[in-house]
Order: structure tokens, then C-alpha cells, then sequence
């Protein structure tokens, strides 16, 4: 009788109805989840790779020749000069670092959140983000115009004094945060990879393969051990990478908001880049994962939940956006500064007008569709509407940065302002590039967590049937 | 026992997590302390199965993280005050404030390094040559099987009682594993 009381109250299990749709549809057992995502690093090449790297390769060719010509030249190749200072290489660079915070939200945010969902595709999505700062790291250091001494920016011992990096600019903080950021994503990137990285030495049948992924996986044996450890290690990267990811694109917003030029300005810059940088980077997951879902067969693993639940996030961080274009126009307006009034009629109406309603229409109007749920789960109108979220951000960052600048104070210094050739094709390049590395990514290393999804199946949890529970409980 | 010398332990293969939990649980009150469960991802409750204590990463990543904070202060203050200073606009050489993003992300950026390599540190990797990595059936860890390893080195290891108690919680296959 006296064990009877350890037994505990029996609980009925939930009605069916309450039941949450799984994580890995039709009931994918473990062994098949390592087959098919490290088939795809395993198997032949498929053809679609070929052509999209023959398209991609050429394309991120582009954009060395075009700083190269830029640095033998001089910045006059580029549309800048009085007053927009800053064009294309500042509206590209803020356009890529605030896709690339999408794969750090995805990774620490909803894991701190408990959000299993998140598995499927944060592998992808962190590796999106490397790629993305890399893009937008290349901005700011040919935009300083005398390239040979990019260095400067960092606090290097030098034969001129020494003289230091200025540490009160906040184009200095965003130095720290670029770099701090890239370097902490490519961390989590790479803990992440550890287990994968045994799991497909452990499938190798060549040496070759067999030593370079068993090198980079660093003898892992999936020791409880260790993984005690790792989890460890993994939620206090994901606690310090939440901080980070917000504070990234706050720092970014600082190098306008500290300035005193009216458009840029406003308090309200932090949350609004941070919320805009989210919003741009899951259109990019979602242009992304939606062709490879369906390329690699991965319906299963990336299901139309997941996609639904990424609409949802960019409708929530497509609304905020909204909410902070409509806060700028009130507080222009209510703040009884004639320039900011100005800045804002100007943005709206201005030779720029153009710009800011393609603006409007792709972050505002846009995300507003994914309210319902026949758009979320048609998969043709979520990949349409990413490509206009990612169309409606960099317009987002030209409105701030070109119509902000080309008509402040004075009218005498009031300008025009149209981008060249290389501006334009360095763009461009920059895409082939993130195109080009994440072509080598898919193809190289396990493109969803294999492990981490293997922990989220009913297989994995010691209380369920199918991880062999026989309902004793613990 | 000479012959205990060439071995590196004894494994066990399970099926299922549940199946593992249980063994792990057996060798556990038998007080083996030479001994490791081996999954294909982190199974929840282990740790306590095992008996495992609160993983310690969580010092390295704070050290690195006060390091950061303190350093990037010090840099600072060091470079815009002491080494060169430059009055720009009337402001103070060195304060707390203007010097708090930059010191933010180094405190982050050594946290991590530290919470990294501290992971690394107490889990003694990498470590390229495993007894257990030239075990063809321990391939099968990275794919779907679970181990229980008993080294010989374990005070309590005895080959034919350690072989049963692997049996009798329920595994179908235990094997010696060479060292």
C-alpha cells in the first residue's frame, strides 16, 4: 500500500482536439531524420545547384571588380557628394546587418522563449546571418573612402603617437557591435554544428570525408557529459545573444539617431531599426527555406506550420514597423520643429516620394495579408510577399538615409542625388556573394539541426510511447 | 587481469531513450563513477538519472564576461584619456557613458568565447582519438542508438558483473569496447 502513494494521481491524456500539431510530420523516426538531412551533404549534386552557382558565381565576381575599380579609382565612382554623403553603401550595409538579425532571433530569442518550432530551421537561418553581416560588413569598409586605412577602425597600435579610434563616435560603437555580432553568430553557428558534424563522420564512407568532418567536430561522442555541458553553454549563448541582437541594430540606429539632422534624429530609432531588422530578416528566411523546402524534399521537417509561424512573426514585427512610420509623421507633426515637419512632408511628397510609398506599400500594406490564414499557407503568396518585404526594407533604409539628406536646413545646400553604375552593380555583387556562400552551405554542411530536431520528436522524450515509455512515469 | 588492460570498457546498446533512462538509472545506485551515457541528442532528465551536478560553463562565460566589460573599460580610458587624450566638443576624456556600448559588446563577445571554450575545457575536447570512435557499432550513436559505457577504470568495474547488470537492464547487445 505504501507505494501506491509514489504512483501519484492518474492524468487522462488530453482530448484529441487539444492535441498540438507535431514538429515532424507522419511520424519520421530518428534514423530518418539523419538519412534525409545528411543525405543532401551525402548524395549527388543536383542540377538546380549547378545552374543557381553558375548564375550566383559570376554575379558575386562583381563585386571585387567593382571595389577594385572603386579603390583604384576613388569614391568619385560612386553617386556620392554633397549633400548625401551617404548613398547605396550605407542603405546596403543597414539592409544586410538587419536581415542577418532574423537567424539570431530564431536561434536565442525563441530558444529562451521555448519555441521547439524553432529547430527546423535555425541552422539555416544563423548560417543566413553570417552570410547577411559579411555582406554588410564589406559596406562600411570601402565607404571610408581612403580603403588603406580601414584599419584605423579598430584600436591598433600605430606609429602616430599612438592615435586611438574615437570611442565617443557612434560610428565606433558600431564597429564593436558588427564585429562582436559576426563573431558571437558564427560561435553559436558553430556549437550548434557539433553534433552534426559527428553525425555525418559517422556516415562517411571515404577517409577524406571522414577526417575533415570528424576534425571540425572535434571528437564529439555524444557523451551525456558533455551534453550537459553543451546545453549549458548553449542557453547562456542564447541569454548573451539576445541582448546582442537587440542591441546590434540599436547601435546601427544610433550612427543616425545621435546626429542632429532632422528625419534622423528621433528616440524612437532603436526599437523601430530592431523591430524592421526582424521583420526584413524572416522575409529572407522565408525566400530562402520556401524553394529548399520543396527542393529537398524537407515537407516534413520545415512543415506549413513553420512557414505559417514565420508569417506571423513578420506580421507582428511588420505592424511595429508600421506603428513607427506612422509615431515619426505624428511626433514631426506634434514636435513643432518646422525642419523635422519638413524632413517628413518632403520624404512623402518630395522628388523621393516614390521611394517612400514603395516603402509603405511593401512593410505596411503588405505583412498585413499574412492576417489570414488561406495567404499563410499558400506557399507561391508567402514567397511573392517575402521578396516585398525584402524590397520594401531597402527602401526603408534609402528613404532615411537619401531623403533625410539631400534637403536639410539650408535650402542652399539642398541637393540631388542618382546612384551609378557601381554603386548599383556592387549591390548586386554583394547578392551573388550571400547567394554564392549559401549555395556552398546547403551543399556542405546539414542544413536543418539534425539533432535538435531529433530532441523535439515524441521518439526523443523518455515519458512518451514512442521513446519507450511504458507510462510508470519518473 | 592483465587482460582488463587492453579493453577501455563495456558497452551497452538501447533503443529507445526510456530504455536508457532506466539502465542509466540502475548503474547509477550501483555507485559506478567511470561511466557515460551516450545519445544522438540531449535526453531530458539524464542528467538526474546519471546523477550529474549543475554543469559549471556558467563561470567561464561569467569571467569572460567581467574581463570584457573591465578590459573594454580600461582600454578606453587607456586610449581616450591617459595614452592621447582629445578634447572633442568640450567632453569629458573618459566616462561611463559614452564608453558603455562599446564595453557592452566586448562583455558579450568575451562571455561567449568563454561560455565556448568552457564547454570545451570541461568536456576535454577535441579530442580526435576515442576508444569509442573506433567502435563500428558506436557509429550508430549519431543516428539513433543510445550507449551505456562502464570503463574498466571504474573502481566498482568487474567484467562479469557489470556485463550482467548491462543485461538485466534490458539491453540486447553488450559488448567489451578495446582500448
Amino acid at each position: 500500500m505504501a507505494s501506491k502513494s509514489h504512483e501519484g494521481v492518474a492524468v487522462a491524456p488530453p482530448p484529441l482536439e487539444l492535441e498540438r500539431e507535431p514538429l515532424v510530420h507522419n511520424r519520421r523516426s530518428l534514423g530518418w531524420l539523419s538519412d534525409r538531412i545528411s543525405g543532401i551533404v551525402e548524395g549527388k549534386t543536383p542540377l538546380w545547384w549547378w545552374v543557381s552557382f553558375a548564375i550566383c558565381l559570376p554575379v558575386a565576381v562583381l563585386c571585387p571588380l567593382m571595389i577594385g575599380y572603386l579603390i583604384v579609382t576613388g569614391v568619385g565612382v560612386w553617386g556620392l557628394n554633397h549633400p548625401v554623403a551617404w548613398g547605396w553603401a550605407i542603405v546596403n550595409f543597414v539592409w544586410w546587418i538587419g536581415i542577418g538579425h532574423a537567424g539570431t532571433l530564431i536561434s536565442a530569442i525563441l530558444f529562451l522563449l521555448r519555441q521547439k518550432w524553432r529547430t527546423s530551421i535555425n541552422r539555416a537561418a544563423e548560417a543566413m546571418t553570417i552570410f547577411a553581416v559579411m555582406c554588410a560588413g564589406i559596406f562600411p569598409a570601402i565607404h571610408v573612402g581612403r580603403i588603406w586605412f580601414a584599419w584605423w577602425l579598430f584600436p591598433l597600435p600605430n606609429s602616430m603617437g599612438p592615435l586611438w579610434p574615437q570611442f565617443r563616435s557612434p560610428l565606433l560603437w558600431d564597429v564593436f557591435a558588427v564585429s562582436t555580432y559576426f563573431t558571437v553568430s558564427l560561435l553559436f553557428w558553430y556549437m550548434g554544428l557539433i553534433p552534426d558534424l559527428a553525425t555525418i563522420r559517422d556516415r562517411a564512407k571515404g577517409v577524406v570525408r571522414k577526417f575533415c568532418y570528424g576534425l571540425f567536430a572535434l571528437g564529439w561522442t555524444g557523451s551525456n557529459r558533455h551534453w550537459s555541458n553543451y546545453e549549458k553553454a548553449y542557453l547562456i549563448l542564447a541569454g548573451l545573444s539576445t541582448p546582442l541582437v537587440l542591441s546590434v541594430h540599436s547601435i546601427v540606429s544610433f550612427d543616425f539617431a545621435v546626429s542632429q539632422l532632422p528625419g534622423w534624429h528621433t528616440t524612437i530609432f532603436p526599437p523601430y531599426f530592431v523591430a524592421g531588422a526582424i521583420f526584413s530578416g524572416f522575409g529572407m528566411v522565408l525566400t530562402l527555406l520556401i524553394p529548399l523546402r520543396t527542393l529537398f524534399k524537407l515537407e516534413d521537417v520545415i512543415t506549413v506550420r513553420h512557414i505559417e509561424l514565420m508569417c506571423k512573426v513578420t506580421l507582428a514585427t511588420g505592424s511595429i514597423v508600421g506603428y513607427a512610420y506612422f509615431m515619426e509623421v505624428f511626433i514631426a507633426w506634434y514636435g513643432g520643429n518646422p525642419y523635422e515637419a519638413y524632413a517628413f512632408q518632403n520624404r512623402a511628397l518630395g522628388p523621393f516620394w516614390w521611394a517612400y510609398w514603395i516603402m509603405i506599400s511593401c512593410n505596411v500594406i503588405c505583412p498585413q495579408l499574412f492576417w489570414f490564414k488561406k495567404i499563410r499557407t499558400n506557399m507561391v503568396y508567402v514567397f511573392v510577399l517575402s521578396i516585398f518585404v525584402n524590397i520594401g526594407m531597402w527602401f526603408e533604409r534609402f528613404v532615411i538615409v537619401v531623403t533625410s539628406l539631400h534637403r536639410d536646413f539650408m535650402p542652399a545646400n539642398w541637393g540631388d542625388y542618382t546612384p551609378t553604375y557601381v554603386d548599383v552593380l556592387t549591390y548586386v555583387g554583394t547578392i551573388g556573394f550571400f547567394m554564392t556562400l549559401f549555395l556552398l552551405f546547403i551543399r556542405f554542411l546539414p542544413l536543418v539541426a539534425i539533432s535538435e530536431v531529433k530532441g523535439v520528436t515524441p521518439a526523443a522524450d523518455p515519458h512518451h510511447p514512442a521513446g519507450g515509455s511504458r507510462g510508470e512515469g519518473h | 587481469m592483465n587482460g582488463e588492460d587492453l579493453h577501455y570498457g563495456i558497452l551497452a546498446e538501447f533503443d529507445t531513450p526510456a530504455a536508457t533512462m532506466a539502465a542509466a538509472e540502475k548503474v547509477r545506485d550501483q555507485g559506478y563513477s567511470r561511466w557515460d551515457v551516450h545519445s544522438p541528442f540531449p535526453v531530458h532528465g539524464m542528467d538526474e538519472a546519471m546523477g550529474l551536478k549543475n554543469s559549471q560553463v556558467g563561470w567561464f562565460a561569467f569571467l569572460g564576461g567581467a574581463i570584457g566589460f573591465f578590459g573594454g573599460n580600461l582600454m578606453i580610458w587607456y586610449m581616450n584619456s591617459f595614452d592621447y587624450g582629445l578634447v572633442v566638443g568640450g567632453k569629458p576624456l573618459y566616462s561611463a557613458f559614452s564608453s558603455f556600448p562599446v564595453c557592452y559588446e566586448m562583455t558579450i563577445l568575451f562571455a561567449a568565447f568563454g561560455s565556448l571554450f568552457g564547454m570545451l575545457i570541461l568536456n576535454r575536447l577535441p579530442r580526435l582519438h576515442h576508444p569509442l570512435l573506433k567502435n563500428r557499432r558506436f557509429a550508430q550513436v549519431t543516428h539513433d542508438k543510445f550507449y551505456v559505457v562502464i570503463e574498466c577504470d571504474d573502481p566498482r568495474y568487474d567484467q562479469d558483473d557489470t556485463h550482467a547488470l548491462l543485461r538485466e537492464a534490458g539491453s540486447r547487445h553488450v559488448e567489451l569496447v578495446r582500448d
